[in-house]
């Protein structure tokens, strides 16, 4: 806990809610830099004082990433029936419901059609915040509803990979997702179709196993953890301390799972680039 | 399902000395009858009083292994997937093929004895086996990793399948594992990329691809060999995207909560059945497989056979669409 944390409910409540949105100010998970989000917006949510990628919403992503923010969605309505009927201290679909509320989307992913530099893309674009960006399956029907829309329209694909892993409260047919998405994948590409994968922080097992590693390019954002078992179960398992940049961009381009690190700010242009060396308009 | 009768199952053929026979703890009551029959058999079995007892015994044990097993918890069931005395791949292999060849190594780091593979005769047919194994003693279950693969097992399950694409040889798989090994040395070597890959290719593969979940089918670690044409279960057989253990320190933020995540995550083959993840459940001999490996082999080789024999009849095309539309249904 750092002083801003402490002061924020007091700037939040001392001021009129109208003219004040909440969540003016934060502070840097990384270095606790206060910071102002019209200023955060401005440097693509990453912190100006130490270059920490702060995490972002689907929507905000696909805003950023596409020509002018603009793109159109692909199954935007599905969601999920909860087919195992999975119950711990909440049933599942009440924390569905939660979800949607908190994340303000229907699932953990958004598909967007829309145009990077004048070429036409179809992104994938994860969101944490609905369940921790887990794959059940609606997150991998929706990715492979974009695979095929790609396929379909001879169009480059690239996602935005965030999440935990596998939905534990869809069990097998979670699981089962990383093999269908892994199967679209192999279709786009059998198409000479490109494939580019940007790994955002954090992302997991079920993903990281699948559609995450798959890319024809990977790209790792700076500071992202990308792994299959988490830290803390690895420490428990081998009982050891893990170096601190274990699962980390650096980690992953040293070890070969990653063919780059872009900053941010660099994004747009540099997968553009890379789609024009691998990928002729039809 | 299989044609055998319920009178060949009980004809045992026990693969332990019946004195080692580890018992679950829901099968107490059966321990307490067979104890019972083991001093009774170090009697005087010549004398026929003993014998007719032993024998009434015998029949009170089978009824009570029926009674037990015909109602078994979730939680029960993977105690029985987990059993010490299940048995494993290599047990599957020496009973159901003929002439194995075992193949090792990925070809670019090692040898993952978690994972064994090679060439056999299914029927005098030639096919490419590939399943996990756990070890049986000690000292081989260390040397297995206790059936938790490492990056280069995924890797050489992959060189053993392009290979069998190569030369037209069907693949069968034996899942039986906890899961993905939780190391250091595994996320060095890209185990994420590895799974990853053998989901790619094995959708693909010109080949058919047949997936038995013998034990535990533990999340990625399973998945990895077991994306195929025909899925089938044994009857205490367990798969799940995760252990239940690890389900429940996630989901309930205690690992002994994993009984409750058992049931909750569907992990019994009668289960998935339902959902229509798995093709088929494969009964195992009266008290589970670890009671008869012989009977439980066979079983499995009929349901191998019956489904190859149709699958070989489509051709790589179809079988491979067909494998792609079984997948884009699962979770739609
Ligand atoms: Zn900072």
């Amino acid at each position: 806990m750092n002083w801003l944390t402490r002061l924020i409910p007091t700037i939040g409540t001392s001021k009129s809610k109208s003219t004040v949105p909440d969540g003016l100010w934060s502070s840097c998970p990384a270095c606790e830099s206060v910071l102002y989000a019209p200023e955060l917006e401005k440097s693509l949510f990453v912190c100006p004082k130490c270059d920490h990628h702060l995490r972002i919403g689907a929507r905000k992503r696909l805003e950023m990433f596409l020509d002018g923010g603009a793109y159109k969605e692909i199954a935007a309505d599905l969601i999920t029936k909860d087919p195992l009927k999975f119950k711990d201290t909440k049933n599942y679909t009440n924390r569905v419901k939660d979800a949607i509320a908190a994340s303000g989307e229907n699932e953990a992913i958004v598909i967007a059609s829309g145009k990077l530099e004048s070429m036409p893309v179809i992104v994938a674009a994860f969101e944490f915040r609905f369940m921790g960006g887990s794959m059940g399956g609606v997150v991998g029907e929706k990715f492979v509803m974009g695979v095929e829309e790609a396929i379909k329209t001879k169009r480059p694909f690239v996602c935005f990979a965030t999440s935990g892993g596998a939905r534990m409260q869809e069990s097998m047919i979670s699981l089962m997702q990383m093999a269908k998405t892994s199967a679209a994948l192999q279709k786009l590409k059998a198409q000479n179709l490109p494939y580019i994968s940007v790994m955002i922080d954090p992302i997991y097992g079920g993903v990281s196993a699948s559609l995450a590693m798959l890319g024809d390019i990977n790209i790792a954002e700076p500071d992202a953890l990308v792994g299959f078992a988490g830290r803390r179960v690895i420490e428990q398992t081998v009982r050891v301390d893990l170096p601190d940049d274990f699962q980390k961009s650096e980690f992953l381009l040293d070890k070969g799972a990653v063919d780059m690190i872009v900053h941010r700010k660099n994004l747009r242009l540099k997968v553009h680039a890379l789609l024009s060396k691998l990928y002729k308009q039809k | 399902m299989n044609n055998i009768k319920q009178e060949d199952t009980n004809k045992y053929e026990q693969t332990f000395n019946e004195r080692d026979q580890k018992f679950l703890e829901f099968e107490k009551p059966i321990q307490e009858v067979s104890e019972k029959i083991s001093a009774l058999k170090l009697a005087d079995i010549g004398n026929p009083a003993i014998k007719s007892q032993i024998e009434s015994l015998e029949k009170d044990r089978e009824q009570l292994i029926k009674k037990i097993y015909s109602k078994l918890t979730t939680w029960e069931t993977v105690q029985v997937a987990r059993h010490p005395q299940r048995p494993h791949t290599l047990d599957f292999i020496k009973r159901i093929f003929t002439d194995f060849d075992e193949l090792h190594g990925d070809r670019q780091f090692a040898d993952d004895a978690s994972i064994v593979g090679g060439l056999a005769y299914l029927n005098d047919k030639p096919v490419m086996i590939i399943g996990h194994e756990k070890g049986r003693d000690t000292e081989e279950k260390v040397r297995r990793n206790f059936g938790m693969p490492q990056p280069e097992g995924y890797r050489k399950a992959k060189r053993l399948m392009r290979l069998a694409e190569q030369f037209s040889m069907p693949i069968i798989t034996f899942i039986d594992t906890a899961g993905a090994y939780p190391g250091i040395e595994g996320e060095e070597r890209g185990q994420s990329e590895a799974i990853a890959r053998n989901l790619a290719v094995m959708s693909e593969l010109k080949t058919p691809i047949l997936v038995v979940v013998t034990g535990e089918g533990g999340s990625g670690g399973a998945l990895a060999i077991s994306v195929g044409d025909h899925l089938s279960m044994l009857e205490y057989a367990t798969y799940s995207v995760a252990s239940p253990e690890a389900c429940a320190s996630i989901i309930w933020r205690s690992s002994d909560e994993a009984e409750k995540a058992a049931e909750s995550m569907k992990v019994s083959a009668s289960e998935l059945k339902k959902i229509n993840i798995i093709d088929e459940i494969i009964q195992e001999p009266l008290g589970g497989a670890h009671r008869n490996y012989d009977l439980t082999s066979e079983i499995i080789k009929k349901s191998l056979v019956k489904n190859l024999t149709s699958l070989q009849k489509l051709s790589n095309e179809k079988l491979i669409e067909r494998r792609y539309q079984r997948l884009l249904k699962i979770g739609t």
